[in-house]
């Protein structure tokens, strides 16, 4: 559907994007995950031809969105990470014009305006100034705009910023109800946002890709180094004594809590034995354990691994090449 | 392109802009009728537009000031951007909506001469071959404003920058009345103009290599005309300027002269600054 192939975006001296290369399939959500400045803004305003690419090109289904942008276009729908609303309008005029800019008939308009408004849920506010509605129902007639003339792909730049929990939560259903008919690109630097909307999460650190896969494999490959969390009932000599003989475990951290109680974190190679066998040495030793989590590591900490891991590397410019294949040879 | 003009157009007349700069036009024009044909008896109707133009400098500033500056700031831009239409669609349905905001007074200060003529001797080819004078001098400064809205995101800067255009553009023949008509004169003031010219060139594309180039290869040939024929050099400042101001064009209207060249140049103008126009929004798609 999409192909974004070796883009590359300078800014004077400044490399926001280096080098990215992807392919989004239709009929699914994907995330792009990164903290605040690496380059999914940009990136996404190069797919929808706001920005043109120092190097690279992205092409979708076929068209180049620079040679071919009338055809390219009409299959995108975008809303940008700010909401490009007409404030003195209402969201029917407003939602009119774009809607014959995208080359929409006047006859078939109002049936259309009236279906994404349906979608979105803003036709109690569908002739009322737009400086007058709320963050998020602005949020909404942005969205609306994206969806007229059914595109393809619907484009989201940061669609939950500035709303509150009511709304994400609400804007989330709708992206969600999205996916059903369109190919979804949602931008976030909130991890729990993309985990919870979409099939593919794309991580983008300092404009590099560094990782694309879906939530599930992401936390497989990196379950390699799970950690287990114990409270136990015993000193700290002891429990060290207990725990030396297991295998599996990489790493012991114990800190003692008063004099007979503590708090111990192992590293294991993620093998599921190792639950096991530190409940009977344990028990074998007559002291209790009370409390035993299995912490995998989280999407959270592959996120922190991958973005802070790449900043300690380079700097963004240096070294483009092998960065998108680090996600398979972790 | 339909759908940025409807667009237009209906911000226009939404909003009082649209009205209020109709009913200026036709406040200048009333008072300009009376003094001119009704009190003092004239039946030139084009001595009434001659007078009113310098209305232009007040009008076109405010008229454009916000046409591009206001999507900037709004950064409603991203969408004109993303939408499957060409720059150059946006930018010539804005500027029509322009012309038509234009266009209403006009047609209505086009029925005075008629209704003057039903009372005196009024000579028709020239006062209407003046109001299409009037009409493609306003084109032209529409043109040149919206090219300096699109340089900003400010409307004040866009405004001031405009209104200060069109005074020089106004004024620029009787100051050029004042420059020496020596040969160094001229010399001196052409090289003010090539700095002037390499500034702008620095500002839009903030590369000190090319505008300094640019300066030092103007400034070069020059030089080699200064050098070859100084005497050539006498006058030939003010008299560059003359040919230059918009308003000297209409002038040529107003004398009872339907010059083709002066259409030709006005039209030319507004081509010219309608494609600055689009090469300053795609400018911004390559940069940002």
């Amino acid at each position: 559907m999409i192909e974004v192939s070796h883009l590359t975006k300078r800014y004077g001296g400044h490399t926001a994007v280096s080098n990215l290369s992807f392919t989004i399939e239709k009929g699914q959500i994907y995330g792009f995950l990164g903290p605040n400045g690496a380059g999914k803004s940009t990136t996404m305003n190069i797919m929808t031809g706001c920005l043109a690419a120092s190097e690279g090109e992205v092409r979708i289904d076929g068209h180049d969105i620079f040679e071919e942008p009338q055809q390219a276009k009409r299959l995108i729908g975008y809303l940008p990470e700010q909401p490009p609303l007409y404030l003195d309008r209402t969201p029917r005029e407003y939602l009119t014009f774009v809607g014959r800019a995208k080359g929409i008939k006047d006859k078939a308009l109002p049936e259309q305006i009236g279906r994404v408004m349906e979608v979105t849920q803003i036709i109690d506010v569908a002739d009322r100034l737009i400086k007058h509605l709320s963050k998020g129902y602005r949020q909404r007639v942005g969205i609306a705009q994206a969806l007229l003339g059914d595109p393809e792909v619907v484009i989201l730049d940061e669609p939950t910023v500035g709303l509150d929990p009511k709304q994400i939560i609400e804007i989330r259903s709708l992206i969600q109800s999205l996916g059903q008919k369109h190919t979804v690109i949602l931008s976030s630097h909130i991890l729990s946002e993309v985990q919870a909307v979409c099939q593919t999460i794309l991580i983008i650190s300092k404009g590099h890709l560094v990782a694309c896969d879906t939530p599930e494999n992401l936390e497989r490959l990196f379950s390699g180094s799970a950690a287990v969390d114990l409270t136990v009932e015993a000193g700290e000599a002891q429990t060290r004594e207990i725990l030396a003989p297991l295998d599996h475990i990489r790493s012991v951290d114990v800190r003692p809590e008063g004099t007979d109680r503590c708090q111990v974190t192992l590293e294991t190679d993620g093998d599921e034995e190792v639950c096991r066998a530190v409940f009977f040495a344990f028990s074998r030793a007559g002291r209790a354990i009370l409390r035993m989590t299995d912490a995998k590591a989280s999407l959270e900490d592959i996120f922190i691994e991958l973005t802070s891991g790449e900043a300690a590397d380079a700097p963004a410019e240096a070294g483009s090449e092998d960065d998108g294949e680090e996600v398979d040879e972790p | 392109m339909t759908a940025v003009f409807r667009h237009e157009l209906s911000s226009y007349f939404k909003s009082v802009s649209g009205y209020v700069f109709g009913a200026f036009l036709l406040l200048f024009a009333g008072i300009y009728t009376t003094d001119i044909n009704l009190n003092a008896g004239l039946t030139n109707f084009e001595y009434v537009l001659d007078y009113m133009c310098i209305i232009f400098l007040i009008i076109v500033p405010i008229l454009t000031m916000r046409v591009v500056a206001e999507e900037r700031r709004q950064r409603t831009d991203q969408l004109l951007y993303s939408l499957p239409l060409t720059m150059t669609e946006v930018v010539l349905g804005k500027y029509g909506a322009l012309l038509v905001v234009f266009l209403a007074p006009m047609a209505v200060i086009g029925v005075y001469p008629l209704i003057l003529s039903a009372f005196g001797n009024v000579y028709l080819p020239a006062a209407y071959s003046a109001w299409l004078g009037f009409f493609l001098l306003g084109a032209a400064l529409l043109a040149i404003g919206m090219f300096i809205s699109s340089l900003t995101e400010s409307q004040a800067v866009a405004a001031g920058l405009c209104f200060l255009v069109m005074l020089v553009n106004y004024f620029i023949t009787s100051l050029a009345g004042f420059i020496s008509t020596t040969a160094f004169a001229s010399f001196a003031s052409f090289t003010v103009v090539i700095l002037a010219l390499a500034g702008i060139v620095w500002f839009m594309t903030r590369s000190g290599l090319a505008s300094g180039v640019l300066a030092l290869v103007l400034e070069a040939v020059l030089l080699f005309f200064y050098a070859g024929d100084t005497s050539a050099f006498e006058g030939f400042f003010p008299e560059v300027m003359e040919n230059l101001s918009l308003f000297d064009q209409f002038y040529q209207f107003v004398n009872g002269v339907f010059d083709l060249r002066a259409v030709v140049y006005l039209l030319s103008v507004s081509g010219l600054f309608l494609f600055l126009t689009v090469q300053s929004l795609e400018k911004r798609r390559w940069s940002e």
